[in-house]
Formats: structure tokens, sequence, C-alpha cells
């Protein structure tokens, strides 16, 4: 894959709706972005979803066997590219072209009267290619937009819809790498495990001192705000460490509670108060916008540590930089910010009690694979006119 | 002054290298140790040996300081008890202190738990890459690509534990949790009931846990026997694609084997919390290499675990002192 350099030509770009965005795909610099964010919009399309009540359950997710067609049969997939600093991976680009003709936005763009017609379904990989009401105005043949992941805060759900296209995503591959990550990123900010990295290797490091302590995980009280299917498997992995589980969820699950000993807090003041380790697994939308904000982080223990896994917009960054400052929390983790990446002069970036990492909640090589098949089963059922596995819905 | 009123010679004394500093008693212990002992530092000790030599009943080792040598333990007539902190003994002569009818004691029940978590920290750490992520999130004008960010899955991946005593049963749980496919390697194979409650197998071969393990993680105590325990012939063994954790003692694993194996590729990666020495030299390969995330004896560093520890010493001083059984008692081999 092609190196890129990745933040010095940051540019936050205003997108104005009804605006083309064509032409800008391909004017901005290359900027690395490895995961799925929208960094540079700031118009945004948040909105309500649920997804569909009768998603699949199981966790394997294995593309379905497709009779061998000839090349020019299979329906068009369109992509942003193979390869190169957003494309799609070489081995999922493989996977696709089992089941479709793969054309990227360079050979759409090229032949657009052709291949238009031929583009039945989108593939979009780590938020690209951006949708548009210019691009579903010019693919009168599109049916479906598999999301591979599962945020689509950055797809305009009712505008999609009142195309007549349906959006998927892939809430099933993500569940166990991100419920990893968010594991990770409580250990290793308990254990203050990167500083310790630092010391290590330090050329300054005469010794180690002994009196340089992290906070324990083993019996700590975990509070998760957003018990989904992410949210339950964190809740399984921290049960093995005797953490003491508190959650707080749209609706109270009570199957779930008992399975993993979890106690639901009605209301989020609760947990923040009780907890040692606040971890945040929610999906955007507007409800869930600056969710844990001045007041929230006041809340929470002067030894608390917060621990964001959702999306960087779900926590006012502003307010988290001034509690990281004074301390009115011990330390916070972060997979995900707004932007991503951050401007390299944020002062979220100069803290040292904060870990940020880029977007790598399903960033290992199985996970991204399993994506891709789940969005090839998601888009094929609704080619095949078959139940929809992950149908996601405007509210 | 406490309610009743006893004179400094009422209380056992308890000798301590230091209090505080680099390697002392942290500070937020000895209130704690006060109510017990009457406690004295090295430095106390050695400018008054005469009256202070015949006080010491007990010694309290905080990251294996005092050094306990024949000439220390000549000095103190009536030390009956040495308790350490932590449940590593290789510091320790144990044959020479048991010469002088000196009972010795651990704390495995403080350690355990905090170990375990040291060990599943290092193991997601490395396995996700989270130490590089972190670098390339903070860092400016960094080019990256994605084989820099993508890890391999822990879920459902397989662990074999080498040393399955009460630190590698606490990470067998965790990592159960995690859904992971648990082997592993013990001197004695554990009863079938603890087998089944974490699903792990018993691999009577150190070999076949090599062969078949994503993640080989070593939880051994350091014996003469455990000595480079893993070395050249380990590591070939292993997939290319797996990770070595080691949260035992340095030694148990051949540095310069794996300084070899970590550059050609025949193993992914490592995660070490220790190393031999501790630290390493500022020059030494290990630090260069990308593959391989070092920790600062991370182990039970932690202000929870590190007061249980302190509490645990006590309890088994006090036992000695009393003459009772010693809850964690070591004998020489």
């Amino acid at each position: 894959m092609l190196r890129s350099k990745a933040f010095s030509l940051l540019k936050p770009i205003p997108l104005m709706s009804g605006q083309s965005n064509l032409a800008y795909k391909f004017i901005r610099p290359a900027i690395a972005s490895h995961g799925h964010c929208c960094h540079r919009r700031s118009v945004d399309y948040r909105q309500r979803y649920k997804t569909h009540p009768g998603s699949a359950g199981g966790r394997t997710i294995s593309a379905p066997q497709t009779k061998v067609m000839a090349e020019e049969e299979l329906p068009g997939v369109l992509i942003l590219d193979i390869g190169g600093t957003h494309g799609v991976l070489e081995n999922l680009a493989a996977l696709l072209k089992k089941h479709f003709r793969l054309i990227t936005m360079k050979e759409f763009l090229q032949n657009k009267k052709e291949m238009s017609k031929k583009i039945q379904a989108v593939f979009v990989f780590e938020c690209r290619p951006i949708i548009d009401r210019e691009l579903l105005e010019s693919l009168p043949n599109l049916k479906v937009i598999g999301n591979s992941g599962v945020g689509v805060d950055h797809l305009d759900l009712k505008m999609i819809s009142s195309f007549g296209v349906k959006v998927t995503n892939t809430p099933h591959a993500v569940a166990d790498s991100t419920a990893d990550i968010g594991m990770a990123l409580m250990l290793a900010s308990a254990r203050r495990l990167v500083e310790g990295c630092q010391i290590a290797v330090s050329p300054d490091t005469k010794y180690f001192a002994v009196d340089w302590l992290g906070v324990e995980v083993t019996r700590a009280t975990l509070g998760i705000i957003g018990m989904g299917s992410i949210g339950y498997r964190v809740a399984q992995r921290a049960r093995a460490f005797d953490m003491r589980i508190l959650y707080h969820n749209r609706n109270r699950r009570k199957e779930e509670e008992e399975a993993v000993g979890a106690h639901y807090c009605e209301k989020m003041e609760d947990l923040l108060q009780q907890s040692d380790f606040v971890m945040v697994v929610v999906s955007l939308t507007p409800e869930t916008h600056k969710l844990i904000g001045k007041k929230e982080l006041g809340l929470m223990k002067p030894t608390a540590t917060l621990i964001n896994i959702s999306r960087g917009a779900v926590i006012d960054q502003d307010a988290l930089v001034e509690a990281l400052q004074s301390k009115v929390i011990r330390a916070a983790a972060l997979d995900v910010t707004y932007p991503e990446p951050l401007p390299r002069d944020h002062p979220l970036l100069k803290l040292n009690n904060i870990i940020i990492t880029p977007h790598i909640g399903t960033a290992t090589v199985q996970a991204i694979r399993m994506m891709a098949e789940e969005a090839i089963t998601n888009m094929l059922a609704v080619l095949n006119g078959q139940p929809i596995p992950s149908e996601v819905f405007p509210k | 002054m406490c309610g009743k009123i006893m004179g400094e010679g009422e209380l056992p004394g308890l000798l301590v290298d230091e209090i505080g500093g680099k390697h002392g008693i942290l500070h937020g212990h000895v209130a704690f140790l006060k109510k017990h002992f009457y406690l004295i530092t090295m430095k106390e000790f050695l400018e008054d040996r005469k009256r202070m030599s015949k006080k010491v009943q007990a010694i309290y080792l905080w990251w294996h300081k005092p050094v306990i040598d024949q000439e220390l333990l000549q000095s103190l007539p009536n030390l009956k008890v040495i308790a350490n902190s932590g449940v590593g003994m290789d510091h320790l002569d144990l044959k020479l202190v048991a010469s002088f009818g000196v009972k010795m004691a651990n704390a495995p029940r403080a350690v355990s738990s905090s170990t375990a978590d040291t060990g599943m920290a290092l193991l997601l750490a490395s396995a996700r890459r989270l130490v590089e992520g972190y670098h390339i999130a903070v860092s400016s004008g960094m080019e990256y690509s994605e084989a820099d960010i993508l890890g391999v899955e822990v879920t459902g991946a397989t662990l074999g534990i080498i040393g399955m005593g009460s630190i590698g049963y606490k990470i067998a749980l965790r990592a159960k949790a995690f859904e992971m496919n648990i082997l592993y390697h013990n001197r004695t194979r554990r009863k079938e009931q603890e087998e089944r409650a974490v699903g792990a197998t018993y691999c009577e071969k150190i070999d076949g846990l090599l062969q078949r393990a994503d993640f080989v993680m070593v939880v051994v105590s350091l014996t003469p026997q455990t000595h480079k325990l893993i070395g050249k012939r380990e590591m070939e063994l292993m997939k290319p694609t797996a990770t070595l954790i080691n949260i035992s003692r340095g030694a148990v694993v051949d540095q310069e084997a794996l300084v070899t194996a970590l550059q050609t590729g025949v193993i992914r990666a490592a995660a070490l919390d220790v190393t031999y020495p501790e630290p390493l030299p500022r020059d030494h390969t290990l630090l260069k290499l990308k593959n391989v995330i070092i920790t600062p004896h991370l182990g039970i560093k932690t202000d929870k675990a590190t007061y249980m520890i302190t509490e645990e010493a006590v309890e088994n001083i006090l036992a000695a002192l009393n003459g009772l059984p010693i809850p964690s008692e070591v004998l020489p081999s």
C-alpha cells in the first residue's frame, strides 16, 4: 500500500449540502485516515437510525456461494479504489470480485454513461466513497449501500432512503474486535502501559522506580454506557477480571444483565459516580452527541478513567481537555476523536494522562475480512430479494 | 500517641532497606507497619549495630532489598522470619537462610490478580499494536499505511500458558472470557475440574503447545530448571504469526535468541514485563526492535496490590513471631 503523509496536509473542508464534491475527491491531498471516520465534514449526517429487528444472529459470517458467472454478468459494485491510500485492500477486492463486477470511482467517472447503469451496489470502506445526492442521482440502478463497519453516522440515511436505496452495516463482524480494543485501552490506561514502555526504552532510565504505580483493574467497578452487542461483550470480558459491572442503556437488558452479573443504572449519573472505569460504547446519534460533557466528567470520581470506543463526537473534547488538565478525572483512553486524526496542535495530544489510538477498533486482518464478508452477504441479500441480515433504517 | 502507650522496645523490630526513595517501602504503608512493628532501616541498623541487632526479629524485603547474605544473617541473633514482597524468591539463598533457623514467606495471594492483569494487558497491547498506534496518533507528520496498524485477533485465538500456577490460572480465567482456546504446560497436571472451568487442554510436552499457540505466555518461577526455558529451539517451534509474552523473570527467556527470532520473523512479536537485567543496558538491541514492547516490571505495581502485599507479609511475619503456622511459608526445595 502507498504511504501517505498523514497530518501536515490536513485541512478541514466545509461541505455544503447540494455542493458537488465529486471533484473534491481527487483534488484534495491524500491524507491517511485509517479508520471509520469522517473527519472533515462540517455538515454531518448523524441521524436517528435503528437496526432491523430481524438482524441475523451468530458470529460467523461467510459470503454465500454464487454460481460462477462471467464477470460482465455479475452485478456491478462501486468502490473508491483498489489499494492506494483510501482504497479497498487487495485481498478484500478479491473477495468482492467473486460476487460482483468491481467498478472503481475512476472507471465510473471516465465512462459514466456505460457504468452508471451497471452499478447496483456501493461498498463503503472506511467511509469512502462519499455518498452524496449527485452520486445517487447518477446511479439509476443502485439498490444498496453496503457499509463496512457498524457506525453509519457518515451516511445521510434519509436522503439515501428517498432514492429507494437500502443501507446495510456489519454489526456482527465488528463486535469482538471492538470489545477487545475497549479492554486493551482500559488495561493499558490503568496500568500506565504506554508510559511504562517509554520509561523502559528511554536513554535516561537508570532504574525502575518502585513507587511508580498504576491502578487496579481486578475487582474495580466498570460502568458501561451503551450495552449493545459490543458493550455486552465488554461486560463478558470484564467479568473475568472480577469487575463489578454497571451499565446504562436506552433499554434495560434483563437477560444479559443476569448472564454477566451487571447492574442496570437507569440514571447515567449513578453510573458515573460509582465507576472506576467508564467505557462509552454507544452509536453516534443526535441524542448521544456530546453525551459526556463537563457535567458528566464532574460526576466521575477523580480516580476514574474514561474510555471511548464509540465516536469522537460523543464526548465534548474541550470539556475533556479541561477535566484531564485539572485532574477532575485520572485519565482517558480514546480510540476515536473528532476529527480523526486530531490537528497536530490539539491540546489532547499534549496531555500525559491520555492514550489515543488511531481508530484501530477493527484493525485486525481477520476483522476486516469478516466485515467485507458481512457486507457482501448483506448486499447480495438485497440484490436477490432475500431477507437482509443487517439493514439500517432512518428513524 | 496511641491508646496503649508502648515503649519502643515492646514491638518486635522489623528491618527494612529504606523508607521511600528509589527502592524503599512505600510511604503509604508505613503507618500500617508501625502498628505492629518497630521499624528499623538499614541505615539505622548500620549506625547502631550493637543496639539494633538484637531488636530485629523480622525482615521485610521490598523489591529484593535488603540483600540477605551470610554476614547479615550472622549479625541478627533474634531474626525469626524473612517476608518477601511478591512471590518470586529467586533472589534469596533459601538454603542459607534456613540454615540459620530463619523462616521465609512470600505473598502469593496478593500478587496473582495484578500480575494476571499485566499479562493480559501485554497480550492485548501487543496483538492490537496499541503502542505503535499511540505513536502514530500523537506524532506529528508521521507517515503510515494500513500495514502499520493492522494487528491480530485476540478473540478466538489460541493461548498457550507455560506455568499454570495461581497466576497462570487467573490468566486462563481471563482469557476464557475472550473465547480463547487455552493450552497449558505445567510440571504437574491440574485437576480435571480446574481444567474444565477454564476450558484448558494439558500439553504434556511443551512442543505441542508451542506449535499450536497464537500467544505463548510464560508464567513460571525462575529456578535452575526454568533458566532459558524459552530458547532458539522453542521459538522456532512457535508459529511465525505467534506472540511471546513474558511475565516471569527475564532469565526464563534466552534474550539473544529472542533478538534473532524477532529480527528474522521467526515469531511475530514479543511483550516483556521482565528482562535480564532490569533495566536493560540502554544500547541493548531489544530496545530498538519495533515488534517488541517492554514494560518496567509492571507486575504488581498498583496501589491496591502493593498494599495487599504488605498486608500479606505482615500476616506471615506475625504468624512466625507468634509460633503459628505461616500462611505462605517457602521452604528450600
